[in-house]
């Protein structure tokens, strides 16, 4: 490695192929805070910008078609109805579901998982059960399950990871037996960018009679999904990372799960009959749709998921996975910077450290220059654990990045390790 | 490179940094500590030796950033024979300097090397980076067993 300035941006890499058919630049026009200020965003991982469309969406859904759903007789309530219920369709259809009632509308990907937890956990997870996770999971994928645990007496089990952040699918498999009634596993890892071969993860899981959960929240933006064919029993995801509006996430279930599984939260909507003697409660997905929902968001959730449509997943996932090679080979060239987690399938996440400076230093100073990275354990610290660093500098990428956006990254860094030297 | 970037990692806090004074758990010690920023994942530990009313020994250990880490290291340069109300009194004049209105810019003089902290005041959110291990010593000084968080 060699100290290089703007240089480590070399002609040949500018000029090499870009996803065809895709132009980030002129996505980038779609999102106005992108567009009105000079801000560079590389924390979608956290949560990702909104384009027009969405906001335009939720001010449509305010400013015409608004009225509580599933309620009134009146015209505009069922027209309010009828657009939330559509949504449900744009979600069955943007995830390969087979039918619209496998979806549940829910807060986001930790509420979608705590459900899950509550109601089929509570039911079918008892003492001497397994719970099998993997270390790279985020808190969201952990706590719901060490809770169930804690009230069951069931047990809950790590499948590791290696070196490079992969998960040891050997170990995986060790760890499963006829008491694993739970297999819960992140599709992306948020922290380090790992792609979970989950479709093998779902053939073994099955195989010892276990449900299998997928945390589907860093996935959903960038990779095809189709919960049919990987045929996994729960896949949750959040809005706000597809480009939606925060406040709507989703939990697809197979329906006869679903059917067999207790209400989550009690309340309006979610009955059939309310008597104080007892009540009966709606069949699926209202079941678990307690109260009022989200209808604005869900509105703009539906545009965003017709966006991230139009543009086309295969030609984002290709224009993201050449930026990743990119980013990757020129931070490779920054003296002292430590890529964590290398695994052979990897999103556009780039977790690393620079040596001798704290991650949060790092932020401060990319901040300074008008960069947005996260920094800190990225709601996993059992990953920072096993990479032994208290933190690290995250920079996650979406479709509307492009490689200016990482040459400015590049620069801020030697600043960084100019001030630190 | 910006002046205020050079303002808030001045050569001092740099410094102290790359070599902290009195990282070090005193043998004496007496009174302790911990301080933890849940949000970064920051952690130090804050030792004491208290005789008589006077902080006679000060150390600390831990990770954490460069602010964080310098700021520890200034702090036990700057307690280390004072009386406990003296060191209260400095924290609240330090806490005072780093959460200011950046126009209003009254140098408390009194504040001597601590005042390299001042550039603090252009990024809020390093604030609680600052004032942790204070916060630790702090709860040190009265050694209530608890852990003080920034939050």
């Amino acid at each position: 490695m060699t100290a290089v300035g703007r240089s480590a941006v070399s002609t040949a890499k500018r000029l090499a192929p870009r996803g065809e058919g895709f132009d980030p630049a002129r996505a980038r026009q779609d999102f106005p805070i992108l567009r009105n200020t000079g801000l560079i965003f590389l924390d979608s991982a956290a949560s990702a910008q909104k384009p027009q469309c969405v906001i335009d969406a939720i001010a449509d859904c305010y400013s015409r078609d608004y009225a509580n759903i599933h309620r009134g007789v009146y015209e505009l309530s069922a027209r309010a109805t009828a657009n939330f219920e559509a949504v449900r369709g744009t979600t069955q259809r943007f995830i390969g579901a087979a039918e619209a009632r496998e979806i549940v509308f829910v807060r986001n990907t930790t509420e979608a998982i705590n459900l899950i937890a509550a109601t089929y956990g509570r039911q079918n997870v008892g003492p001497g059960d397994e719970v099998l996770i993997t270390e790279m999971e985020h808190h969201s994928n952990i706590v719901p399950w060490q809770m169930l645990c804690e009230a069951t007496g069931a047990t809950l089990r790590v499948a590791p990871i290696d070196d490079r952040g992969a998960l040891m699918l050997e170990e995986f498999e060790k760890r499963l037996c006829s008491r694993t009634k739970i297999v819960a596993v992140a599709h992306i890892s948020n922290a380090l960018g790992t792609i979970n071969p989950v479709d093998e993860i779902t053939r073994l899981a099955h195989a010892h009679g276990a449900v299998v959960v997928i945390d589907g929240a860093q996935a959903i933006p960038h990779h095809r999904v189709d919960v049919t064919s990987l045929d996994c029993d729960f896949y949750a995801f959040s809005g706000h990372k597809v480009f939606g509006p925060t406040g709507v996430g989703v939990l697809y279930g197979k329906a006869a799960l679903l059917e067999s599984m207790p209400p989550y939260q009690g309340g309006g909507s979610m009955i059939e009959t309310v008597r104080f003697e007892k009540s009966t409660y709606a069949g699926i997905p209202q079941r678990f749709e307690a109260g009022t929902p989200d209808i604005g968001g869900v509105a703009g959730f539906g545009a965003a998921l017709d966006y991230v449509t139009g543009l086309g997943l295969d030609a984002i996932e290709r224009h993201e996975r050449e930026l990743l090679a990119y980013t990757t080979d020129v931070l490779a060239e920054i003296p002292g910077l430590r890529l964590i987690g290398t695994a052979a399938q990897k999103a556009a996440v780039v977790s690393f450290s620079l040596d001798g400076v704290h991650p949060h230093d790092v932020g401060s100073i990319l901040d300074h220059e008008g960069i947005a990275v996260r920094t800190g354990h990225h709601c996993a610290q059992p990953v920072m654990e096993h990479f032994g660093v208290p933190a690290t500098v995250r920079a996650s990428l979406a479709l509307y990045n492009t490689r200016e956006d990482i040459d400015a990254l590049v620069r801020a860094l030697h600043t960084v390790r100019e001030l630190f030297k | 490179m910006s002046s205020d970037l050079r303002e808030l990692y001045q050569a001092v806090i740099l410094d102290h940094n790359k070599r902290p004074r009195n990282f070090r758990k005193p043998e004496c010690a007496n009174r302790t500590a911990e301080g933890i920023n849940p949000l970064c994942g920051d952690q130090l530990t804050v030792y004491l030796n208290v005789e008589d009313g006077v902080v006679k020994d000060v150390g600390f250990s831990g990770t954490g950033c460069a602010i964080s880490t310098a700021s520890a290291s200034l702090m036990t340069q700057a307690v280390k024979g004072m009386k406990i109300e003296e060191a209260e009194h400095l924290f609240e004049g330090f806490r005072e300097m780093v959460t200011s209105d950046p126009q209003a810019k009254p140098e408390d003089e009194s504040l001597g090397k601590l005042s390299v902290f001042s550039g603090v005041r252009e990024f809020p959110m390093r604030v609680k980076c600052a004032t942790l291990a204070w916060h630790a010593m702090s709860e040190a000084l009265h050694d209530t067993g608890e852990t003080a968080t920034t939050e």
